[in-house]
């Protein structure tokens, strides 16, 4: 792309000036103690003591270290904290300047989904729920937040989701792609039954630490340019496994959603998940649809990152297989892959496409 | 027509350091590489990220794999968003992806050699430097 | 929701000699077919390769009475054996004749190359299993190799124990007919590692291909998200554990090391390969910095060093998606022909997705893979 397409696409994008809904930022505590004030003195003394315990070697940092800023774009570091944990240079960076209506809250690091210890699991679970709600969606109206669970503690999790499941200020249920068993399984029904319930969709998200597989089937990646491109591999599995386990015949309003996993994998997917499926029907004999109607029906997906391709027509063409209804706009503010709703759609967009992935899509599926 | 805008004084910006300036309304970084004085308009051309709030870098070279040399020290600066890495006299990015059938090219670059040239240029701006001020036409 | 049955009936194509269409006027005999199975022999066939001392340890511990049936890969599963190519008894591919007839004369290929894969590669007992696999090797030789001069081979190797699998490439090389050798793409560790150098070494030395097939020894879960608990789950997977490989290949620099390697991914799907490419191309430009031997873009390091054998081609039956697949791949130096016999992925003898132009399908059937294995030409 040359310096020429990108006016192209700032002037059509001033063109067509919408109020967008971001479907993933990041906010982020200034620090774990920020949880503190929403736990029991007994877990403040954990926290203070035993902390995390997780599936990774290090404590609160990547075993594939980041090329900049862990992560983060070096621009959007405040004076204090980390990046992400100021409202007002969110506001100042990101929600204001791009007209962001709404924005969908994914927190990370807190380490809830992938917390061993049962207990403190609940209590962090909690506590980040409520940061979540007095620090940033009860501070800006534009604020819709992601209920965070501790998916390997089933009773635990569905009882957070029942108990929060009538507050609109959460719009869906943020989950790991790094499971103890494929996500589809039903080990996991009960979260996703109470999620249906409750009229909320399940969104996986990149984590660090997660359920100790290692993050492909071949093993462990060496570089953080492969640690990056496993969550692609993840999201396959999870889909996957979602349709051949037959979640979503047993759940037929479960909605999810992919956050930040890309998108332009998933024509293949569904491509191979229903070739193979017509030689080996009878092993799952609970499937009434084939998989890509499944996957049609159930499935989001946020858009970035947005790949970059020589000839931007490839985009549409991946897009229109997966439907123009079920894309979602996403920034990932404040990563360092982050898009610019002014510039991460190279190729043509007519107004309706445009207005459905900048705003409507989202609209109707987080109800706003 | 161009006019000439006095940016900084010379002292402002040690070597190895940048500075962004607004010149008639646009966002310039100024950049002082060995005592040579360079400028960059603060603009990526990939997502138009403030690309002078990146890191100032050298270049990092390899002449096989486990092979890890830095040269070229402050030459460049990455782009703080998706890390690009801009040599910051020319503009010119570093990786290219339009040779795809080109045979293979060998990559250890050395001071004065023709920099692998990326798709992507950051526009750039003279800058003079007139007793102890620095000036831009633009 | 649309139901099961509202699905349209998938209709095989007329028989390829039958086509009028331009595409199937392309040259069709000749072709060298990447991708066969012939079934790997009960043990009594390898125990006369064997040293005496292996002999009498699997004869005594009743090893030759287990059947090294791999889990992911039971015969009677319907993907692995296709109705009309399955023996009246024994496994699929364990039938020289309907080989020869069935993979060889119904396609009109001139070669073909034997992918003969062992359950030996899941025990952990690597001396053991690097015995069996080298009488196995012995066994292609003279009981497919010798028999029918059509037939190509690779030597299979414990890709979980280099310095092994370094000595059995050494111990076959001389032999020409073997164009390749042999991994599976799930194992221990990811196969770009350096551990694993020395395989790709010996095998650049003798000019000898590196195919990485479809097939995992369990030495851990088939996905990141642990054990999927149905078998096309874990077949489905196999394509994202190539995404992982390949991409471990390019990061660790086997092709900056091995300039001269070629690598074949055997039934990975092959329509994965675009999207790879795309977002590799675009994260390395922001992680050059912690690999810099890779010296250009991800895409052309795949057209230099990469192929895909062409069954499975995970793709809709219609043909203006399949052109649109290919567009977006930007290249058909990088398909192999192949049938994955006796694999069920198409009927009849359609193999080719309809889509192909006639220069694909020239290319893919014979130039790519005399192209891609040094040892046929």
């Amino acid at each position: 792309m040359n310096v020429a397409t990108l006016n192209d696409a700032r002037e059509r994008a001033n063109a067509q000036r919408l109020a967008i809904i971001d479907c993933d930022i990041h906010p982020a505590p200034k620090s774990p103690l920020d949880l503190q004030p929403y736990m029991t003195q007994r877990w403040r003394d954990h926290m203070n003591t035993f902390g995390g315990h997780v599936r990774q070697a290090l404590v609160g940092q990547e075993a594939h270290p980041r090329m900049t800023a862990r992560g983060m774009r070096t621009d959007a570091l405040p004076e204090n904290g980390p990046a992400g944990s100021d409202l007002e240079l969110m506001r100042r960076q990101h929600l204001d300047v791009n007209g962001v209506e709404h924005a969908i809250l994914i927190p990370l690091g807190g380490g809830v989904s992938e917390e061993r210890n049962p207990d403190y699991a609940a209590a962090l679970m909690h506590a980040a729920n409520e940061w979540q709600l007095a620090s940033w969606i009860d501070q800006d109206r534009r604020l819709k937040g992601s209920l965070i669970v501790s998916q390997e503690h089933i009773e635990h999790s569905v009882h957070e989701i029942e108990k929060r499941a009538g507050d609109s200020r959460f719009r869906q249920i943020i989950m790991s792609p790094k499971p103890v068993e494929p996500l589809g399984s039903r080990r996991y029904w009960p979260i996703y039954e109470a999620a249906s319930r409750a009229g909320l969709p399940v969104a996986f998200h990149p984590v660090l630490a997660g359920g100790g597989h290692p993050s492909s089937g071949i093993g462990w990646p060496t570089y953080y340019m492969q640690d990056h491109y496993s969550f692609v591999g993840l999201m396959q599995n999870a889909i996957s496994s979602f349709v051949f386990e037959g979640a979503f015949e047993q759940f037929p309003e479960l909605k999810v959603v992919s956050v930040e996993n890309g998108f332009s994998w998933a024509p293949n997917l569904c491509w191979r998940m229903d070739k193979h499926f017509e030689r080996m029907r009878a092993e799952v004999p609970h499937l009434k649809s084939k998989p890509s109607d499944y996957v049609r029906h159930h499935i989001w997906f946020t858009t970035q990152p947005m790949e970059e391709t020589q000839d931007p027509d490839h985009l549409r063409d991946i897009m229109g297989w997966i439907g123009w209804d079920r894309l979602l706009f996403s920034s990932d503010y404040p990563h360092w892959d982050f898009d610019d709703p002014r510039y991460a759609f190279r190729m043509h967009l007519t107004p309706q496409e445009r207005a459905m992935i900048y705003r409507d899509n989202a609209r109707a599926l987080y109800r706003l | 027509m161009t006019t000439r805008h006095i940016v900084a004084s010379v002292d402002e910006i040690a070597p190895g350091t940048s500075k962004i300036v607004d010149v008639n309304g646009r966002a310039v970084g100024i950049f002082n590489v060995n005592g040579e004085y360079f400028a960059l308009l603060n603009r990526c051309p990939h997502a138009a990220a403030e690309l002078c709030k990146g890191n100032i870098v050298g270049l990092v070279q390899s002449d096989g794999v486990g092979d890890y040399q830095l040269q070229r020290h402050g030459e460049f600066v990455r782009c703080p968003w998706h890390g690009w890495e801009f040599e910051i006299r020319t503009g010119q990015s570093y990786c290219d992806p339009r040779k795809t059938r080109a045979r293979k090219f060998e990559v250890k670059v050395e001071a004065g050699e023709e920099l692998v040239k990326g798709p992507y240029r950051a526009e750039t701006f003279a800058v003079q430097v007139e007793r102890n001020y620095l000036v831009i036409e633009m | 929701m649309m139901k099961y049955k509202d699905v349209p009936a998938y209709k095989p194509r007329a028989k390829w000699n039958e086509m009028r269409d331009e595409t199937m006027k392309a040259p069709f005999s000749g072709a060298i077919d990447c991708d066969i199975h012939p079934s790997a022999p009960d043990m009594p066939a390898l125990l006369p390769y064997m040293s005496e001392y292996w002999r009498d340890q699997i004869t005594n511990r009743f090893i030759d009475k287990t059947p090294f049936t791999f889990t992911s890969y039971k015969p009677q599963v319907p993907i692995n054996g296709r109705p009309d190519w399955r023996p009246q008894s024994g496994r699929p591919g364990s039938s020289l004749d309907m080989i020869r007839s069935q993979a060889l004369d119904a396609f009109g290929s001139r070669l073909a190359i034997c992918n003969v894969i062992h359950g030996a590669l899941g025990l952990f007992n690597n001396d053991m299993a690097a015995t069996i696999v080298s009488a196995l090797n012995d066994w292609v030789a003279a009981a497919l190799l010798d028999a029918e001069p059509r037939l190509r081979g690779s030597i299979l190797v414990l890709a979980d124990d280099p310095t092994h699998a370094v000595a059995e490439i050494e111990r076959l090389a001389d032999d020409k007919r073997f164009v390749q050798v042999l991994l599976l793409v799930m194992g221990e560790r990811p196969l770009g590692q350096r551990a694993c150098w020395p395989i790709y070494h010996a095998a650049e030395k003798n000019g000898l291909t590196v195919c990485i097939h479809a097939g995992s020894t369990h030495r851990q879960a088939p996905t990141g998200g642990g054990w999927p608990s149905y078998f096309v789950d874990e077949y489905v997977a196999q394509s994202a554990a190539f995404e992982a490989v390949l991409l471990s290949l390019i990061a660790e620099g086997v092709f900056k090391k091995f300039p001269d390697l070629k690598v074949v991914l055997a039934e990975s799907g092959v329509t994965w390969m675009p999207q790879f490419l795309w977002r590799n191309d675009k994260v390395w430009r922001g992680v050059r910095p912690e690999v810099p031997w890779i010296d250009r873009v991800p895409r052309e390091i795949v057209r230099d060093h990469v192929r895909l054998t062409l069954q499975p081609f995970d793709a809709p039956g219609d043909a203006a998606t399949v052109a649109r697949v290919i567009e977006h791949l930007g290249t058909d130096d990088i398909l192999l022909f192949s049938t994955d016999y006796p694999h069920w992925h198409f009927d009849g003898t359609d193999v080719l997705p309809e889509g192909l132009s006639e220069s694909t399908v020239r290319k893919l059937m014979i130039d790519n893979p005399l192209a891609t294995y040094a040892r046929l030409s």
